[in-house]
């Protein structure tokens, strides 16, 4: 909370006092106190609509003499709490000083058991052919608050299932209970209303507005908000029940806002990715098109093999075929990825300032394409500021293709690294990358990796750990979800092992953990961060030294650049 | 440890003849020479298989002849030796647009099924039952792992008692019609 303590006030949950800031409502109030208050519309990032009824409690304040402006005591000589009649929806109201919420009464337990069994009345309990079964919210506070059996002997409504909305949205309007949180994602958040409410009665259902569909990029946050099976994803449908899933924190790789993810994994195979809940980042949301870049991780492109010359090799020869290349180059150049993590990039220098070489390039190869203002940037590289804290690049900007060429040309560069990059873009032809040294080290085949002599394979975003460091100089970790392919080491690993063949200075291990006493002790900017030390929601790290360099990024969620 | 020492008696004359024990032996064989017989000669004879038996979990159909398993995994959940592996798949049946779901391929490995009847006990939809088969041999190990179609060819149909697709079926129909609107 930005508050400061003296304006926090006092409320009572269960008796237990919890200091909130003004204009806290009931449920993030009790929350605080660790008192989860059920509850179907309210969402934390939108507006309050206060339709669902599940979040009624009891609340009371602090008895005043409405005359003399006095405390009523009691004969303990402490203020009465005056409690209301009715209950009242905690989301739609702010705690006040010394208010007082009581969430474990009768009449609050008789509240929420009346409000489940009109939500069950025409429920078509399809739990095992429902994709949300296992985290939703209809079936948790049915096992808390339930009845168990059914009183209702009529027919129960039907309505229409398996309605596309949207490509990758599907709704059954028999599931839904009228929350309308998707309704107010539609207008407060992508700011476009193509949901809304028709019919009446129990006959109401969500619907399009005709001629709309649900084809924003931001249209499988409603899937995530729902707190019924009503909205699915048409890409995770029937594809897992969630409860075999391993969630993985990790990051999104889609642009430098870096958006904070979960990946959903089972047995090596990732099913989804969600987002994960930052304040200050991404909120609770999400790019459709973030969510599927898992997909890139078992495609016929993947690299797998270490190659020297294009016969497949093992781990060892090509690290010692690399050294070799290192130590007999005259220059280097080296396309850099803004998609290497903190410590690839930390390695990587330390590789480059190892090679004996007179002349050396280095670059991270800009990846800018149009953002949306919101979640995904202009720069699509999710770690170019990583790039310059660990001092890989002294500053960012595309490889002058024109003087890569004339530099080969020349001949003052003969061995040219590629990470993750496709050099053929950069005007080098087939020609001039045969008379090269050229290491191509990637996740994927590109079109120049055919003419690599040597053949690094790399691990996607979901297969190692590390850290980026996002648009707002923001240090962010992400966890191993899945293994990578057989036999291809990490790329810390692999880094580390090759600088250990050029008999650098190498870390203890490869692990982020280790690599990370490196980078601390060597950058002023990490200095005393550690990788078990850095939060879930980030650590903002000093960036003052880099604001010169002409970031391209523009304004979104929570990040306004500093020349705007 | 202290030794303790027994004094054994001594055998009297009967028992040192054995006699006496051969005699009763041969009597207990010869009462049971005339009872009739516990053991069958299986497996020329086969076992009645007593109601309520643990066999071979099998899918069944329902008498409508439509799959019954919906893919929902829950015996795979509570499987204990995790003998159950099931790849969930979409149907599109104009028939019945309540049936979303059936398994693409439901792998039941009996090398590691116990028997336990826990998938049973679990299914919503009663669609793996535990049969009275009891033996299921092969020379070959991949046999013994049974995959959809086999564990519907041994369930057969079972009779059902709540007919729930039928239900949900003609409720959309009376809705269509406008009987309940």
């Amino acid at each position: 909370m930005a508050e400061s303590a003296d304006k926090l006030i006092s409320v009572f949950v269960d008796g237990i006092e919890v200091k909130v800031a003004p204009g806290t409502n009931m449920i993030e109030a009790a929350n605080m106190a660790g008192v989860e208050i059920p509850h179907y519309c309210y969402h934390s990032h939108l507006s309050v609509a206060g339709n669902c009824r599940m979040c009624l409690v009891e609340m009371g304040t602090p008895g005043v003499d409405r005359a003399t402006r006095q405390p009523i005591l009691d004969a303990d000589g402490k203020q009465v709490i005056q409690w209301m009649p009715k209950p009242t929806i905690a989301c739609a109201t702010n705690a006040t000083p010394g208010l007082h919420i009581r969430t474990k009464t009768k009449l609050v337990k008789e509240c929420r058991e009346g409000i489940m069994e009109f939500l069950l009345v025409n429920h078509p309990l399809d739990c095992p052919i429902c994709d949300q079964a296992g985290e939703c919210h209809l079936q948790e506070y049915a096992t808390d608050y339930g009845r168990g059996y059914s009183r209702y002997v009529e027919d129960k409504n039907v309505k229409p299932k398996r309605t596309m909305i949207g490509p990758r949205v599907i709704l059954d309007n028999e599931r839904c209970i009228l929350c309308g949180r998707c309704v107010r994602f539609c207008k407060e958040v992508i700011k476009d209303e193509v949901l809304g409410f028709t019919e009446r009665g129990s006959h109401s259902t969500i619907a399009c507005y005709p001629g709309k569909t649900l084809d924003d990029n931001y249209s499988l946050n409603v899937v995530d908000i729902c707190p019924v099976g009503a909205l699915t994803s048409t890409d995770f449908r029937f594809k897992m029940r969630v409860w075999f899933l391993k969630e993985t924190p990790s990051i999104c790789t889609e642009s430098s806002v870096g958006v904070n993810t979960i990946v959903w994994s089972r047995e090596g195979v990732i099913y989804r990715i969600t987002p994960r809940r930052n304040d200050v980042v991404n909120d609770t949301w999400m790019s459709d098109s973030g969510r599927m870049l898992y997909k890139e991780v078992a495609v016929e492109n993947r690299s797998t093999n270490y190659t020297i010359e294009g016969k497949p090799v093992g781990a060892p020869e090509a690290v010692a075929a690399f050294a070799d290349t290192l130590n007999k180059a005259r220059g280097i150049a080296v396309l850099a990825s803004g998609k290497s993590s903190v410590e690839e990039m930390f390695l990587l220098k330390k590789l480059i300032a190892a090679a004996p070489a007179g002349k050396k390039l280095v670059r991270v190869v800009p990846h800018v394409e149009k953002g949306d203002d919101f979640l995904i940037s202009t720069d699509r590289n999710p770690n170019t500021r990583g790039a310059l804290l660990t001092g890989l690049v002294d500053g960012i900007g595309a490889v002058d293709g024109g003087t890569l060429k004339a530099l080969v040309d020349s001949g003052s560069i003969d061995t040219v690294i590629s990470v993750n990059e496709c050099v053929t873009s950069y005007g080098l032809d087939r020609e001039e990358l045969k008379k090269l040294n050229f290491i191509y080290m990637g996740t994927h085949f590109c079109e120049s990796s055919q003419y690599a002599n040597i053949e690094v394979p790399l691990l996607t975003v979901f297969e190692k750990e590390g850290s980026f460091v996002n648009q707002q100089f923001r240090l962010q970790k992400f966890a191993q979800a899945v293994p990578g392919p057989e036999g291809v080491m990490s790329d810390s690993a692999f880094l580390v092992a090759l600088l250990g063949a050029m008999k650098a200075k190498v870390p203890a291990n490869a692990s982020a953990a280790a690599v990370w006493e490196q980078i601390s002790a060597e950058v002023p900017q990490f200095a005393g961060v550690s990788y078990a030390g850095i939060p879930a929601e980030g650590l903002p790290v000093d960036g003052s030294a880099f604001a010169a360099q002409p970031f391209v990024e523009g304004k979104s969620l929570h990040y306004t650049p500093a020349n705007a | 440890m202290a030794i303790k020492v027994l004094d054994r008696k001594p055998l009297s004359l009967a028992e040192r003849t054995y006699l006496p024990q051969i005699i009763s032996g041969l009597g207990i064989t010869l009462r049971n020479m005339l009872k009739p017989p516990v053991t069958l000669q299986y497996p020329e004879e086969k076992p009645v298989i007593p109601k309520g038996y643990r066999g071979v979990p099998t899918l069944v159909k329902d008498p409508n002849g439509r799959e019954k398993c919906v893919s929902c995994q829950l015996c795979e959940f509570v499987c204990p030796p995790k003998a159950i592996r099931i790849t969930p798949g979409e149907i599109a049946d104009p028939e019945n647009p309540h049936v979303e779901k059936a398994p693409k391929d439901f792998e039941l490995n009996m090398l590691r099924c116990i028997y336990c009847g826990l998938c049973e006990e679990v299914c919503p939809e009663e669609a793996i039952v535990l049969q009275d088969l009891y033996s299921l041999n092969s020379e070959a190990r991949e046999e013994i792992v049974l995959h959809k179609d086999k564990l519907y060819e041994l369930g057969g149909t079972l009779p059902d008692k709540h007919f729930k697709w039928d239900k949900k079926k003609k409720a959309a129909e009376d809705a269509a019609s406008g009987d309940s609107h």
